[in-house]
Formats: structure tokens, C-alpha cells, sequence
């Protein structure tokens, strides 16, 4: 490596990002944040505040009933966020049309997430990328294992088999102009054991777009070995720093002492 | 005078991040759509996300072309963003036959497709040509400032470069100067400290 500065890695590798998500129903966050200084923890402005404090690289609201009155406490949400939060944001959730994405981006988000709408409707994704661009379109996949080295692509938080390959469906989104996959192992979410790496590996190999991994993790190792192993470009997490486990800057202090590549903190 | 920040409106930028960042900092910028409204403006900031070609056409519908043109030649105080940075070049690959503003000589190219990923996303580092250079106060050796862009403008001549950054292999300038002129690929209005203390830096 060439000369390092202030911690960080020569410049021209692109950093891996940490991504914490706040899934948020009513306009409160669900589950809560679990820190210390938050006057509301179940406000998520102030939550996506204390994730701004702690550097984290982007931030993640999932809206996860999103009715439609939902969606304009969503987009208040959204709004208020972005006038405090100097990073991207991404908000998915209820997002079925280009009207809907346009709203949320007007309010303030960079990136939308679209699951079960990009599923029904492919087209979705080839209209907002031409509409706002590929870097503001998130394509969300919910994957199960099927069989070895085989993953299906499922909706409503996994309960419904789409009958699609997880891997052929994340090609088609790239093809179709999303700018990014968002992910999620149906079968690790909420485990703890650790992201699946193999899934992720086999999308991140198969498209020319950056992948998030989700869905998995219980320490910080584990998102070391799916950003190694599961060649993933960001690492998303919702309890391991919502409950105070680690905060977004030891994250970044344990994957710079493993040789991966991090934005440093700015003091 | 006191600072006036207008931000140029066509329609398709997103404006509002940019403004948020100006008011954090403690001005209220005016939003610029058509060729009036420029009186008393002492810093423009012309942020961009979405096509060449697309960015293009809105600035010539709205009167924005010459206005931009006739404030950069003054060498006023202007900082372009993203797409705003590379419309100020001759012509983009992204749309072919679309003239740019043509403040500068040089064309806007794509990154190769090597099994890279595209589009360029996220925190990366750049190198300071000049970090004696005032309007890098308080960023560091080497900062680290968001992108997110397939495109990027090879300027003609060097001597515009004020920052580099290389993405897997491809050196390209992530920023010029020139000036009271800076434009940038990145997002600083994305890049939360760092890019905020730029935004400062320009308008104090």
C-alpha cells in the first residue's frame, strides 16, 4: 500500500459502507433505539440524528406497513430528517408507482427501495431509473434458500415464494436500471448467526451494480465475512446497533484493523 | 455584502439537499429557475443529478444557459455539483450531439465496463493537488466525500485538477478550480462533515 493518511487508505479505494436501518410504522420507529441521549427513541428523526452523530455512511428507513396515510407521515419523516442528516438516505416500504418515488425524493430522500412492487411490476424499475436515474433506484430482494447454491425470491416478509431465482431476478433489476440491491437472507434475518455469504457472493458476482447485504447479523466478524467473503460493496443492520451492541465507529475501527476499507471518523 | 446563496432550479436536481446544507450553515438561499431573480446573489451553487442531456435541455428552457455562462466569465463565486460539474464541459457521452455549456475544453466519459461495478458509489478518498489551497480549511489530508456517478469530465490540461480520486484503476478529477470557481463529482452536500465545511469554506 501507498503512504496512508490519518488512518485512512490511500486514496482510490472506494470505502465499504455500514448502513443502519430504522424500520418505522406510524411514523415511529419500531422496536426503538436503544442509546443513551435520545429524548425519543421512538421518533426517527432524532434516531437518524444519533446514526448521523455516530458517521454512519448512509441511512435506511423501511416503512413497513405503509398504508397510504402512512406514506405522508413518511414523507414528513423524510423531509424533516434530511434537514438535519448530511447523508444519503434511502426510504422504501409502499413505493408503487414513479408518482410515489418522486414524493419521497422531493422530500429530501436520495434513494428509493422497491420489494414487492419491483415483483408485480418490473417495469417499476426501468420507469424510475429513466425518471430520477439508476443511482435512485434500490431493488430490495428477500431471498430463501431453496436447495444448495439456490435461493427463491419472496414477499410479505418472506412468507410468499414468488417463484423466481433470486439470482436470475437480481440480474433482470440490474438490466432494468436499478442502481443498487438491497439483499436480505430471509433465512439468516433475525438469527443472528450471520449474514449468508453465499448468497450474497453468488448476486454480487452475477451483477455490475453494488449489493447490501442484510439480514443476519449478531457481531461485528459477521459483517467482516460478508464483505470479504460474500464480496458485498455495504453491510445494513438494524439490532446490533439499535441495542447499543457496537456503535457505527467500532464497526469502522474493527474492519480498518482487518484490512477492509473504511470511511474514517471525522472529528 | 452580505452573502446571498442562489441555488440554480432545473428541475430535476435535488435541490433540496442542497439548500438544507446551505441552511444548516446558516443562510437561506433563493432558488433560481428562469434568467431573473440573480440580483444581489453573491455565491451560486448549481447542484445536478440525472442526465447530461436532460440537464441540458431544462437549462436552455428555462434561460438558465447564459445566465450561468455570463456569472462564471465574471468569475463570481460558483459551485458546481455532480452533473453540474460536468455540463460545464463541451459535450458528455452520456448524450451524444447535446452541447454542453462549454466553459471548458474537455468531454465527460463513462468508466470502462471491466466487470467494475457501476455506477461509482460511496465514500472515497481524493488527494489534494494544492492543500495550501484556502478553501480546503479544516478537511484533512485526505478527505473522504460521496459519489455516486458512471460519468466523469476529463478536463483538457491539467491545470484545472484541484482534486483526484481513482476508482478501480481509472484516475479522475473529482474536482476543478479556478478562480472563485470549484466544481465537484461528488456530493457535498451528501458528504456530511467534510462536505459541509467545503460548502462553509466556499461561502464565507
Amino acid at each position: 500500500m501507498d503512504k496512508r493518511a490519518g488512518g485512512g487508505f490511500p486514496a482510490g479505494v472506494l470505502a465499504k459502507r455500514i448502513i443502519p436501518c430504522l424500520d418505522v410504522t406510524d411514523g415511529r420507529v419500531v422496536k426503538g433505539v436503544n442509546f443513551v441521549d435520545l429524548i425519543d427513541a421512538g421518533d426517527p428523526v432524532e434516531c437518524a440524528m444519533a446514526y448521523n452523530e455516530q458517521q454512519a455512511d448512509e441511512l435506511v428507513f423501511l416503512d413497513i406497513t405503509a398504508s397510504s396515510d402512512d406514506r405522508a407521515t413518511m414523507v414528513d419523516v423524510v423531509r424533516r430528517t434530511a434537514e438535519h442528516c448530511f447523508i444519503p438516505l434511502t426510504v422504501g416500504g409502499g413505493i408503487r408507482t414513479v408518482e410515489n418515488m418522486r414524493e419521497m425524493l422531493l422530500a429530501g430522500a436520495d434513494k428509493v427501495g422497491i420489494n414487492t412492487s419491483a415483483v408485480k411490476t418490473p417495469e417499476l424499475v426501468d420507469a424510475g431509473a429513466k425518471a430520477f436515474g439508476s443511482q435512485c433506484v434500490v431493488v430490495a430482494i428477500d431471498a430463501k434458500r431453496e436447495g444448495p447454491g439456490k435461493w427463491g425470491v419472496y414477499t410479505h416478509g418472506g412468507r410468499t415464494p414468488v417463484g423466481r431465482d433470486a439470482v436470475e431476478w437480481a440480474k433482470e433489476v440490474w438490466r432494468r436500471g436499478a442502481g443498487e440491491i438491497l439483499l436480505t437472507s430471509m433465512d439468516c434475518d433475525g438469527t443472528k448467526a450471520g449474514y449468508d455469504c453465499e448468497l450474497t457472493a453468488a448476486v454480487s458476482e452475477a451483477v455490475g451494480i453494488p449489493v447490501i447485504a442484510s439480514g443476519g447479523a449478531g457481531n461485528l466478524d459477521h459483517m467482516v465475512e460478508v464483505l470479504e467473503r460474500g464480496k458485498a460493496d455495504a453491510v445494513l443492520a438494524a439490532s446490533i446497533f439499535h441495542f447499543g451492541t457496537h456503535t457505527v465507529g467500532e464497526a469502522k475501527e474493527h474492519f480498518a484493523a482487518r484490512g477492509i476499507p473504511v470511511r474514517p471518523h471525522v472529528d | 455584502m452580505p452573502v446571498k446563496v442562489g441555488i440554480i432550479d432545473y428541475g430535476a436536481g435535488n435541490l433540496r439537499s442542497a439548500a438544507n446544507a446551505v441552511q444548516a450553515l446558516g443562510f437561506d438561499p433563493v432558488l433560481l429557475a428562469r434568467d431573473e431573480g440573480f440580483d444581489g446573489v453573491t455565491h451560486l451553487i448549481f447542484p445536478g443529478v440525472g442526465a447530461f442531456g436532460d440537464a441540458m435541455g431544462e437549462l436552455h428552457r428555462r434561460g438558465l444557459a447564459d445566465p450561468i455562462r455570463q456569472w462564471i466569465a465574471a468569475d463570481r463565486p460558483f459551485f458546481a455539483i455532480c452533473v453540474g460539474y460536468q455540463v460545464l464541459f463541451d459535450s458528455g457521452l452520456e448524450s451524444p450531439g447535446v452541447p454542453g455549456l462549454g466553459v471548458f475544453p474537455g468531454k465527460v466519459v463513462r468508466f470502462p465496463e471491466d466487470g467494475r461495478k457501476i455506477p461509482h458509489m460511496g465514500w472515497n478518498a481524493v488527494r489534494l493537488l494544492d492543500p495550501s489551497d484556502p478553501l480546503w480549511a479544516g478537511l484533512g489530508a485526505q478527505p473522504y466525500f460521496y459519489f455516486v456517478h458512471s460519468f466523469y469530465p476529463e478536463p483538457e490540461g491539467s491545470d484545472l485538477i484541484a482534486m483526484e480520486c481513482d476508482y478501480a484503476g481509472t484516475r479522475f478529477a473529482a474536482a476543478i478550480r479556478r478562480g472563485n470557481l470549484i466544481a465537484t463529482q461528488f456530493h457535498p452536500e451528501k458528504s456530511q462533515q467534510a462536505g459541509v465545511r467545503l460548502l462553509g469554506n466556499f461561502l464565507r
